[in-house]
């Protein structure tokens, strides 16, 4: 268990962790004073505060005493999402990883997937659980143009575009599920913590 | 008194904003809002508004508003000549608007953005809590187009309360402080001493999401893949070239490029004022 807590500004502690969302949990079951925000990213977690309420120095001995030992953890809900593996890349992604686009579709299907942060564009969930296989850098030319609900993969991580957007992902595929929308209570369908499982639709 | 503001010319650049989304960014949704977030709020409590009330973010200067009712409006950031009607009027000072009378900006001559509020506020339909535009997330009304009508709201804090706020000018060659940030140590021993050392120069490649500078590069000692990390505004990030792009509002909510300092969040108002060709010194405190 490996904990570093790294400065950010006047407002904000960088804390490089191996278990991001426990960390999140953890400090969101017991929110030292003046935390105002927790942003989840791959590696670590930026811990936002008011520093009218209290100083880099007291936060940082407050993150110190965090500890996720004997943390319950939230129930997690999982998503289901149907896709239809169409996707541009597919044949590349198949020769680079050395498997048929057949296995390909299987492992990325097969896959048990867990929302680990959200970034790059409101409701873009970065899903761990991807079968090494298939880690493979990003494209060397972003596509300036990716359409929205295009499924994909890049480095360790899968996701779902929210919108149509500029982008460096292989596209494996689309679906029709909406992962954002502004007009649900909560417009993220895939926030962190949540599980994942995508299903093949002919 | 509700009313509505035409908008007859935008100039370079105009969006909508108010202080932004906080607490969403773990959504993916950054704060935007203002990248000046001091001169908006002085707009708003110039003309009686809650400071959280939306107003115009200005670039460069260039719009033209008409008015349906009489109202009061103020104009704050950049320096800039403003004119109500035939009449020249003050920047920093509430300014009474009759109906069917044009508020017209001339050019920003220093500074890069202008803050138009009128008492009572733009009232445009919140999306997820703020009427600010986030130009990277796609989030809130699209960039105003000569045409559109705004909607001018009737909630407001109070009455105007003084006549001018005495601001002091912008200056010519900005000092930002910075601070360490997290990945200072991906970067040879020099690279404080290197952004501290001597100016850099603001290019053209500047927006709500950054201003990419020109200057000496900060060497990596590191050279490993940085995984995703959540940024803050004032970040400066130092992509392969090594020249730092300094974040404003509209950042990336996650960046893949270290992050070696951050520049304090007292000077991000003199920040969001920088225009291209200017200089700028960074200062470590």
């Amino acid at each position: 268990m490996s904990k570093t807590v790294l400065p950010y500004g006047g407002s904000a502690l960088l804390m490089e962790v191996d278990d991001v969302l426990g960390y999140q949990a953890a400090l969101e079951l017991a929110r030292p004073r003046g935390v105002v925000e927790l942003v989840p990213a791959a590696r670590t977690l930026l811990v936002l505060f008011d520093p009218a309420v209290t100083g880099p120095e007291e936060m940082r001995q407050a993150l110190a005493r965090v500890s996720t030992v004997d943390l319950p953890r939230p129930p997690s809900t999982t998503v289901t999402v149907p896709v239809r593996y169409d996707g541009e890349d597919l044949a590349d992604v198949a020769e680079a990883s050395g498997l048929s686009v057949r296995e390909v579709v299987q492992r990325h299907a097969g896959g048990a997937y867990e929302v680990a942060f959200c970034g790059f564009s409101p409701g873009f969930a970065y899903l761990t659980g991807l079968d090494p296989a298939l880690h493979l850098p990003r494209r060397s030319t972003p596509r300036t143009r990716v359409p929205a609900g295009s499924v994909a993969i890049a480095g360790e991580y899968s996701a779902v575009y929210p919108r149509s957007s500029p982008g460096g992902w292989h596209l494996l595929g689309h679906t029709g599920a909406e992962v954002w929308d502004i007009e649900r209570a909560q417009p993220n369908l895939l926030p962190p913590g949540t599980r994942v499982r995508f299903e093949a639709q002919r | 008194m509700t009313g509505k503001a035409e908008v007859l010319a935008t100039g370079p650049f105009t969006t909508v904003q108010d202080l932004g989304r906080p607490g969403l960014a773990a959504l993916g949704v950054g704060r935007s809002g203002a990248a000046d977030r001091g001169s908006l709020r002085l707009a708003n409590r110039l003309v009686g508004n809650p400071e959280t009330h939306a107003a115009l973010e200005v670039t460069l200067g260039g719009l033209r508003l008409r008015v349906s009712e009489p109202a009061t409006v103020a104009v704050t950031g950049a320096e800039v000549d403003v004119r109500v009607g035939r009449r020249a009027v003050g920047t920093n000072a509430p300014v009474a608007v009759r109906a069917g009378d044009e508020v017209v900006l001339g050019r920003a001559t220093r500074g890069l953005r202008c803050y138009l509020a009128i008492r009572g506020g733009f009232d445009l339909r919140p999306i997820l809590g703020a009427r600010a535009t986030d130009t990277m997330g796609g989030l809130g009304p699209p960039p105003l187009v000569p045409g559109t009508t705004l909607p001018i709201g009737d909630a407001v804090a109070g009455y105007p309360a003084v006549d001018l706020a005495p601001r002091p000018r912008l200056p010519e060659e900005p000092e930002l402080h910075v601070t360490p940030g997290p990945r200072l140590s991906w970067f040879t021993a020099a690279a404080l001493s290197t952004l501290t050392g001597a100016p850099y120069t603001v290019t053209a490649d500047l927006d709500r999401v950054g201003v990419r500078l020109d200057g000496p590069p900060l060497i990596r000692a590191i050279d490993a893949e940085l995984p995703p990390e959540a940024a803050v505004p004032g970040a400066l990030q130092v992509p392969p070239s090594g020249v730092p792009i300094l974040f404003l509002a509209d950042h990336p909510v996650t960046g893949g490029y270290p992050v070696p300092a951050v520049v304090t969040e007292a000077d991000l108002d003199v920040a969001a004022q920088l225009r291209p060709g200017q200089r700028v010194r960074f200062t470590a405190r």
